[in-house]
């Protein structure tokens, strides 16, 4: 119930951050949100000898457009996703997403940057990310560099980031007009992290899918973008039989861990079930239903 | 561990405390300041019987290092009434049996206050799902959502100045 | 005489027995003052915390203190061999058992206590607790019930070895707790083997925890000058825990005071003496100053007062119409490492017997065999009436079964076997006398309301499409209110209940019972029936509980038994105090006391209604003008032994909608009538049945204690044990009839457990039966999506 002893870190800027990063590599870990990190540091898994609190660096704050592309600081909390107009106009799947994760509370301190970075399969933005083709920019003291979100993650709690990096911004373009997207969650009560969830992202261009993005959540060691379920519908007319097929591609891929949410059986079935809800959800959006 | 002095305004009252950066912003309310309204019901920062209002927002204070309340306002459940006078959601609880123990009622207030302050006419569903971070195991909830039902209708009466005590 | 105009406002006046008023206490927790044992500050007080086992069975080898020692702000470290010398690292249980303060040699259950870590500051005890080296010894350990009398069990409690009884009766194996039965084995056995038809099924009460949102704690201050020692407690029986200490300890009883101030919930967590208590209050002796230890909520989860773990085979023998002629239940129950858990002594099963349930069943057997696994220690708890939950939930279950089986309407199989109104009271062939009742309108109250026929016809058509949707009805009767003393005891003493009440000169009155409310609004509901007794305004009369100084002896608050034992006695001794007041306005009018009349606030003479004396002016007399003979003051203590327990009632529907794809149960409707006889407060009934509606929800939905293969916990915090959001939580209707008890001084039955007990059956009684066209007759709780769909799954329906 209470934290082990480490030194606090509050800096006001991205470059001093990253100067505290470096200096103290494994030793030291980011605060954020402080929803993930606080609850493990008050049961002890976490013992960070140094804490670097970025929530005074006002430029990791903020939601903008462009050039076209939507561009959200990481330090932009689920709160504020969720009451983006911009977002919500543009692209309703984040604040849709973000009203599925956790509780009012968690969301006023919980950031986009912290769910995505932590690494965690139950976090609901990575498979969000994959499906919008985000890119995050990473900075560390040698410069900033890009990396696509589909690359990002390399295994449970394991990411591209490095120890002295710090994930500044979320990038991703526009979505073109004709395009409904749903992210579709299954979970035990509200407040719970996904037993199995679904994103899609699906332009329909007269009849026919011209693109379809499909990812999933906790379904495997990380988000899992469902490229295979993808092929089945682009370029065709979606009807519910292609959509099962493409249902049945995506609990190919999952491998899920076996938990008190469910048995790995029943998850790889939701995880079908949630990408048909997506799909369904998706085309109906598109169409202006 | 040294200590480090953190100042913040705490319903309305500027206060100062030394704590360690590990030390919760609910323990230093309660432990040191003596306010024990807001109280502790888990540490995994799910049971919301700790939620305050920070910086103009619902926030869990077992999950926030005092530190990290350098000038920041807090508003606890203490902070509710201004000069004797109930706010009209602490009589809507009593008027409309809200509570039973006590126990997860500071936060049920604290958080309905700053809900009605974001959505002055809520509908029930949107009532519960902005009270879902709060448990509680002894109303069932039922008579919880008639009491902010009501507050909110006593607000809206008497327009909106009444509401926030800020 | 009718009531007039004035006689009423005079009865509005005094809110009481039927007055839905808001609650007294209420000021004090909606402004954050009220005052919980975390709240409580004392000059020089220090900190506890618990170091645990990690295993759930295990020798331990060495416990090394010394890292933990050096730490500054450390204080002690104590352990079971500290405690030795003062024989406490051993105590009683409230079961008949011994359980470990702290282990001794050996751990039996993942995150057994230790040792304990005394420190300046809360935070300095938790680092503290991380720098104590334990080295232990794995052993093998049990976790199912069933396999605990295996002939190559490992020995869990070395500790009775060669003890052939642990309070109950012959033990048949080590690992066995007791046998108990009731009713006759042999006519049983002898309907079975006649019947028409027989049903059996194997039902389990799975193991669930009350998780109340205050965990337990304590602060224990010894003065050492006075000797006295104070312990500030979350405890729902004050009294019996100061009995407890006093015996413990070897410090007179009259030197040890228990305060519980309030209590953010109990539900039955927060009956035991728990291992932290003990450790805190040596702690205080001996370091000379007050020690708080308050648990975390994976402590409380884990090692506190569990409940249910009751492992049922149980049986029905009925004839073609399905008329219930015989019962046989079979139960293992699972107690974990220690009988800890609350049982008059005469009933180690609890009710448990009052299985034979609203319904009149002329022959029945049960049989409850208690085993020790390598679990935290538990089993009554939870809103359960005292394994009443567990009995309730196998008749409700069996009937419906039986129903299926006879392929006869689940309503009408239930009114064939309702006892009647003429049979009350009721003697069942497991030997209790049921005060009253009156079943079949409360149960086709609610029928009406819901419109079952419609209902029944919605499901038909909705079957005919695929889609699943049930009906669950449950016709509870339980039992309450422990109870006549010649029945009932608790370490030998016995489970009547107190009030002592003291008008003072002006006309208001303090009064103090032996109970101890922990949400359920005593402070309202006793001062309303004082009201109603003594023609006193509710609003003027204090009600005080928990402190054992001032409030006479109680068995205190658990089992439903404030109002139908606590407040009979708040009604007696309201009568008594009412019997003098009569001979004082006797005295004070100059007449008789067979001349005058009581009418609501005040005696009248009879025939000449304005020579009248209100209580009011009675009080101040009791202190300035008394007749001869008589002593001044107006007060009075009764102690009441309950002539019986109490039996309120129910009929609930639940309408549930099951989604085939992903197996998630949707309450539709939820239907709640309860009948617990003469209504105090109906705003504080009905709250009361919403929580415990909700509660039931979260056991039969989705609450589960498990364990591995190796005894660790699975889902100990609240990110897997499920509490249930505003978001899940249904709208509850509720609706009532009411059966006075006959022997209740108010004719009132207690009401906060029924809607548990009776509401769990219901909510799984409805979504069996919204697969029971697929030829399911049971699935065990709880009811989680995934058990549902992988159900489904199974039967090729999704």
């Amino acid at each position: 119930m209470t934290p082990p002893s480490f030194q606090y870190h509050a800096p006001g800027s991205v470059d001093d951050a990253i100067a505290l990063l470096s200096q103290f590599g494994d030793e030291a870990k980011l605060l954020a949100g402080g929803h993930s990190l606080l609850p493990m540091m008050k049961l002890r898994f976490a013992e960070p000898e140094h804490l670097v609190d970025i929530n005074n660096i006002e430029s990791l704050k903020g939601i903008r457009e462009e050039n076209g592309d939507i561009v959200i600081g990481a330090m932009t909390s689920e709160n504020a996703l969720i009451k983006s107009t911009l977002l919500q106009q543009k692209c309703p799947i984040l604040p849709e997403a973000a009203l599925l994760i956790a509780d009012p509370q968690v969301r006023n301190r919980g950031t986009i940057g912290g769910d995505i970075a932590h690494g965690d399969p139950g976090n609901d933005h990575p498979a969000i990310m994959m499906a919008l083709d985000a890119s995050f920019t990473l900075v560390g003291p040698n410069g900033s560099r890009q990396v696509v979100a589909t690359d990002f993650y390399l295994g449970t709690f394991y990411t591209l980031l490095e120890a002295d990096e710090i994930l500044t911004e979320i990038r991703f373009g526009p979505l073109a007009s004709n395009t409904g997207t749903s992210y579709q969650k299954l979970k035990r009560k509200t407040g719970d992290f996904a037993t199995a969830a679904a994103a899609a992202v699906i332009e329909i261009s007269g009849e026919t899918c011209q693109s379809a993005r499909i990812s999933l959540t906790n379904l495997g060691p990380t988000a899992l973008r469902a490229s295979d379920a993808e092929a089945v519908l682009t370029g065709q007319v979606i009807t519910d039989d292609l959509i099962d097929q493409a249902a049945q591609k995506a609990m190919e891929l999952c491998d899920p861990a076996a938990d008190l949410r469910g048995d790995v059986e029943y998850k790889t079935h939701m995880g079908g079930e949630m990408t048909r809800r997506a799909i369904r959800t998706a085309v109906e959006r598109a169409s202006g239903e | 561990m040294s200590k480090t002095q953190v100042s913040f305004s705490l319903n309305g009252q500027a206060v100062e405390v030394m704590v360690e950066p590990r030390e919760l912003l609910i323990h230093v309310m309660r432990d040191q300041l003596r306010q024990t309204g807001s109280h502790i019901g888990c540490e995994t920062s799910h049971c919301g019987a700790c939620t305050v209002d920070f910086n103009g927002e619902s926030v869990k204070s077992c999950t926030l290092l005092a530190v990290q309340a350098q000038g920041a306002e807090v508003m606890t459940v203490e902070g509710l009434a201004v000069n004797g006078e109930l706010h009209p959601l602490q009589q809507a609880f009593m008027d409309e049996h809200g509570l039973q123990c006590g126990y997860c009622t500071p936060g049920m207030l604290m958080r309905s206050y700053r809900f009605l302050l974001e959505n002055p006419d809520p509908s029930e569903a949107e009532i519960r799902a902005g009270m879902s971070g709060n448990l509680c195991r002894c109303t069932g909830y039922q008579n919880i959502v008639k009491s902010i039902q009501k507050a909110a209708a006593a607000i809206n009466a008497s327009g909106r100045d009444e509401a926030s005590t800020a | 005489m009718a009531a007039t105009a004035e006689s009423l406002e005079r009865k509005d006046k005094l809110e009481g027995i039927g007055c839905a008023r808001k609650r007294k206490e209420d000021p004090r927790f909606i402004q954050g003052q009220g005052l919980y044992v975390d709240d409580i500050n004392l000059p020089g007080m220090v900190y506890g915390a618990l170091v645990r086992s990690p295993h759930a069975h295990a020798r331990i080898k060495s416990i090394n203190k010394e890292k933990a020692l050096a730490l500054p702000g450390v204080l002690a470290v104590l352990t079971a061999d500290d405690l030795k010398p003062l024989s406490l690292h051993w105590m009683p249980t409230l079961g008949s058992d011994v359980q470990a303060v702290l282990a001794d040699e050996k751990v039996a259950f993942q995150l057994q206590e230790v040792a304990m870590v005394i420190a300046e500051e809360r935070y300095i005890a938790a680092d503290g607790v991380d720098l104590v080296e334990v080295e232990y010894e794995e052993l093998p350990a049990i976790v199912d019930p069933h396999k605990s009398m295996d002939a190559d069990a490992p020995i869990i409690r070395e500790d009775l070895v060669g003890k052939d009884e642990v309070g109950h009766g012959k033990r048949l194996h080590d690992n066995h707790i007791f046998t108990w039965e009731a009713g006759d084995k042999d006519s049983t056995d002898a309907v079975f083997d006649k019947a028409e038809v027989t049903i059996k099924e194997e039902i389990l009460n799975p193991r669930v925890h009350p998780c109340p949102l205050e965990t337990c704690g304590c602060v224990g201050s010894f003065d050492k000058v006075k000797g006295q020692l104070t312990v500030y407690m979350t405890s729902q029986n004050p009294h019996l825990v100061r009995t407890v200490l006093a015996m413990l300890s070897g410090i007179p009883e009259s030197k040890i005071r228990v305060v519980t101030n309030d209590i953010g919930g109990g539900f039955g967590n927060k009956v035991p003496v728990y291992p932290g208590y003990v450790v805190a209050i040596v702690a205080s002796i001996v370091l000379g100053r007050p020690v708080k230890w308050i648990e975390s909520r994976i402590e409380n989860i884990s090692t506190t007062g569990f409940a249910r773990d009751y492992h049922g085979s149980a049986e029905l023998a009925a004839d073609n119409d399905g008329r219930i002629k015989a019962l046989r239940f079979n139960v293992l129950a699972d107690h974990g490492a220690f009988n800890s858990h609350v049982s008059a002594t005469k009933w180690p099963a609890g009710l448990f017997s009052i299985c034979t349930g609203s319904y009149d069943i002329a022959t029945a057997y049960v049989k409850v065999d208690a085993v020790y696994t390598n679990k935290a220690p538990g089993g009554v708890a939870y809103r359960c009436s005292l394994r009443v939950t567990e009995a309730v939930y196998l008749i409700e279950r069996m009937i419906d079964i039986l129903a299926q089986k006879l392929d006869i309407d689940k309503a009408e199989i239930r009114k064939r076997n309702f006892i009647q109104a003429d049979q009350f009271p009721y003697n069942t062939s497991l030997g209790w006398t049921v005060d009253s009742g009156n079943y079949e309108p409360a149960l086709d109250k609610v029928l009406k309301a819901v419109d079952y026929a419609g209902l029944r016809k919605e499901q038909a058509e909705k079957r005919a499409k695929g889609e699943l949707m049930g009906i669950g009805i449950s016709t509870f009767t339980e039992i309450v209110g422990a109870g006549p003393t010649k029945a009932c005891d608790i370490l030998g003493i016995g489970l009547f209940d107190s009030c002592e009440i003291r008008v003072n000169p002006t006309g208001s009155a303090i009064a103090r019972m032996g109970t101890q409310t922990q949400g359920q609004g005593h402070e309202t509901t006793y001062a309303q029936i004082i009201a109603t007794e003594l023609g006193i305004p509710s609003e003027e009369i204090q009600v005080e509980e928990g402190d054992t100084d001032k409030a006479p002896y109680g068995a205190g608050t658990w089992g439903s038994r404030s109002t139908p034992v606590g407040g009979a006695a708040v009604a007696k001794a309201a009568r008594k105090i009412r019997d003098k007041a009569r001979k004082i306005a006797a005295h004070l009018l100059e007449v008789s006391e067979d001349d005058l009349e009581w009418d609501i606030d005040q005696f009248r003479v009879k025939g000449v209604p304005d020579q009248a004396k209100t209580m009011k002016e009675i009080a101040m007399a009791a202190y300035s003008n008394i007749p001869d003979g008589m002593e001044n003051g107006l007060e009075a203590v009764d102690y009441y032994d309950p002539p019986n327990f109490t039996f309120p009632f129910g009929a609930y529907v639940c309408v549930v909608d099951i989604d085939p794809k992903t197996g998630e149960a949707k309450i539709r409707r939820f239907y709640a009538l309860d009948d617990c006889g003469t209504r105090i407060n109906d705003m504080i009934i009905e709250g009361q049945v919403h929580g415990g509606l909700t509660e039931a929800l979260a056991v039969a939905m989705g609450q589960l204690i498990d364990f591995d293969e190796d005894g660790n916990l699975l889902g100990n915090s609240l990110m897997d044990y499920y509490l249930p959001t505003t978001v899940e939580t249904p709208h509850w209707e509720t609706d009532y009839t009411v059966t006075p008890s006959p022997h209740h001084p108010l004719g009132a039955k207690g009401v906060a457990e029924s809607p548990h007990v009776g509401g769990i059956p219901c909510f799984s009684n409805a979504v069996i039966d919204a697969l029971s066209h697929l030829g399911v007759t049971h699935v065990d709780m709880p009811h989680t999506a995934h058990r549902i769909w992988k159900k489904l799954h199974e039967l090729g329906a999704n």
